[in-house]
């Protein structure tokens, strides 16, 4: 009798494993790209048998979680870099390649800055001017090449304020606390009013994704066929146009713009 | 050992915040825990209750609501800002502000132990020598609490060294302003220098069983006194 009911659980084990495993594919996620990859998922769940099971987090979390055999197998990064790392140590299927390139937005919760985003920060008047720590978040580096650009690195230093990623130097505006901050174009969208910065003030913020390969841990990437038909859907015309209305740049429209890409 | 000076301003920091946290933690929560020890009022249960909320509340929970409720249009916001002092996060000041609430119960609740330990008699033999409630708290209770004090101080410095949740949300990583140990660690490890987070870390690390190995210590020997049951 007891061997019965082990058996029965175990076929029922593997039954369920079985078709999941084939199906389903773990993705990592940097948490700016957050609203773009849900509708992506959403959209790819509703024309595919196959399922995406996306975790986000921050790229330098990622980047040890996947060093150390988390088991993902695409991983949409926030940078270039740290696919790219992972790409030398050799624990990816593919070279990465670009999804999205982000925008920068200066932008203001307070009613009395809106409208003069640019002016008061030349100005320099302002409380606070938040934007994601450089060493850490892409958006970061670009904020901080926009301020060298408009020299004013020396008048603003005093007032950073730098959040651990994009979210929170959003956060530090959003509640209020900041009168200032260089933000995701992305998150800020929907707003009435925000100073959406000339790209030519920052170089470009490239966003890399990689197919990772086998770990002890994982199914290999490039065996997996839900994780291929994943990555075939992100570099659709259809998946570019939903990452654009998102407040990115896609590949596709920055090959129209420059003519040339690689 | 690879410390940058960037590192050692956040040590610096980190000591100096745990220490002034520390003090005023001490001198809030003694008579918190005395309050708390002694009443039979129904006030008790939901004010020791706010007190020990740090313990389970998420640090980002806490730190969600006190960068709301400090900032301009929050109620301590407004508050501070009224009474000259501007806003506090981002601040040395808006952290320790922080760091009283998410150490309360560390210190609060070892003293309110120790209060509890001493009974009714020694305050009523002193009463019958006609000493009264202030001269009873400072020559019998502090006395006597003395194991509550050093377990509350131990506690409620070494939680501060270890907090982080709550920083990151209000603090803005603003060198030797609000950038602390925890912190300086986590934005190494985040940018990938794994070596300097490994110095970091283990400083920590040693630093943490120390303080809980001369807690243990100093427990033992107490209680081997025979002052705490």
């Amino acid at each position: 009798m007891k061997l019965m009911t082990y058996l029965c659980l175990m076929i029922t084990l593997v039954l369920i494993t079985i078709p999941t495993q084939a199906d389903t594919t773990h993705i990592a996620v940097a948490s700016n790209f957050t609203g773009a990859m849900k509708e992506l998922i959403h959209v790819f769940e509703k024309s595919s048998s196959h399922k995406v099971k996306a975790s986000y987090g921050s790229s330098g979390k990622i980047y040890a979680q996947i060093k150390h055999g988390a088991p993902f197998q695409i991983f949409f990064s926030a940078d270039q870099a740290k696919p790219f790392a992972l790409y030398q140590q050799g624990l990816t299927a593919e070279k990465p390649f670009t999804y999205a390139f982000g925008a920068l937005a200066l932008w203001s919760s307070h009613p009395d800055v809106q409208h003069n985003e640019l002016t008061r920060l030349q100005a320099n008047d302002f409380n606070k001017l938040s934007f994601a720590n450089p060493k850490l978040a892409p958006y970061g580096i670009a904020a901080r090449e926009v301020l060298e650009n408009l020299n004013l690195i020396q008048a603003t230093q005093k007032k950073w304020v730098q959040g651990e990623n994009i979210a929170q130097a959003y956060q530090f505006v959003g509640s209020g606390n900041a009168d200032l901050g260089f933000v995701a174009l992305s998150q800020v969208k929907n707003k009435t009013t925000y100073w959406s910065v000339p790209s030519k003030l920052y170089s470009p913020i490239r966003q890399d994704a990689v197919l990772l390969s086998s770990g002890p841990n994982m199914s290999s990437g490039k065996n997996d066929t839900a994780a291929n038909a994943f990555l075939q859907f992100v570099h659709s015309e259809q998946s570019q146009a939903i990452i654009e209305s998102y407040g990115y740049t896609a590949k596709r429209k920055l090959l129209e713009d420059t003519g040339a890409i690689q | 050992m690879m410390l940058s000076a960037a590192d050692l301003g956040a040590i610096w920091l980190t000591l100096k915040l745990a220490t002034t946290v520390t003090i005023l933690l001490l001198i809030i929560g003694t008579p918190i825990a005395w309050w708390l020890a002694r009443t039979q009022s129904w006030l008790k249960g939901p004010i020791a209750a706010i007190v020990a909320l740090p313990l389970v509340l998420p640090p980002t929970v806490l730190g969600f609501y006190l960068l709301i409720a400090m900032g301009p249009n929050g109620f301590i916001g407004e508050l501070t800002q009224s009474l000259g002092l501007g806003t506090l996060p981002f601040t040395f000041w808006g952290l320790v502000f922080a760091s009283i609430i998410y150490s309360m119960p560390f210190v609060v609740q070892p003293l309110q132990n120790a209060m509890e330990a001493l009974g009714e008699r020694p305050l009523e033999v002193a009463a019958t020598l006609r000493a009264g409630p202030i001269d009873r708290f400072f020559t019998i209770v502090l006395p006597l609490a003395k194991p509550g004090f050093i377990t509350a101080s131990i506690l409620g410095f070494a939680h501060t060294i270890g907090e982080f949740g709550v920083i990151l949300m209000i603090g803005g990583n603003i060198p030797d302003e609000t950038r602390v140990v925890s912190v300086q660690v986590y934005d190494h490890v985040e940018s990938l220098e794994y070596a300097q987070a490994h110095s970091l870390s283990a400083l920590l690390l040693i630093f943490s069983f120390v303080v809980l190995l001369v807690l243990y210590w100093s427990q033992r020997k107490t209680a081997n006194v025979g002052v705490m049951k």
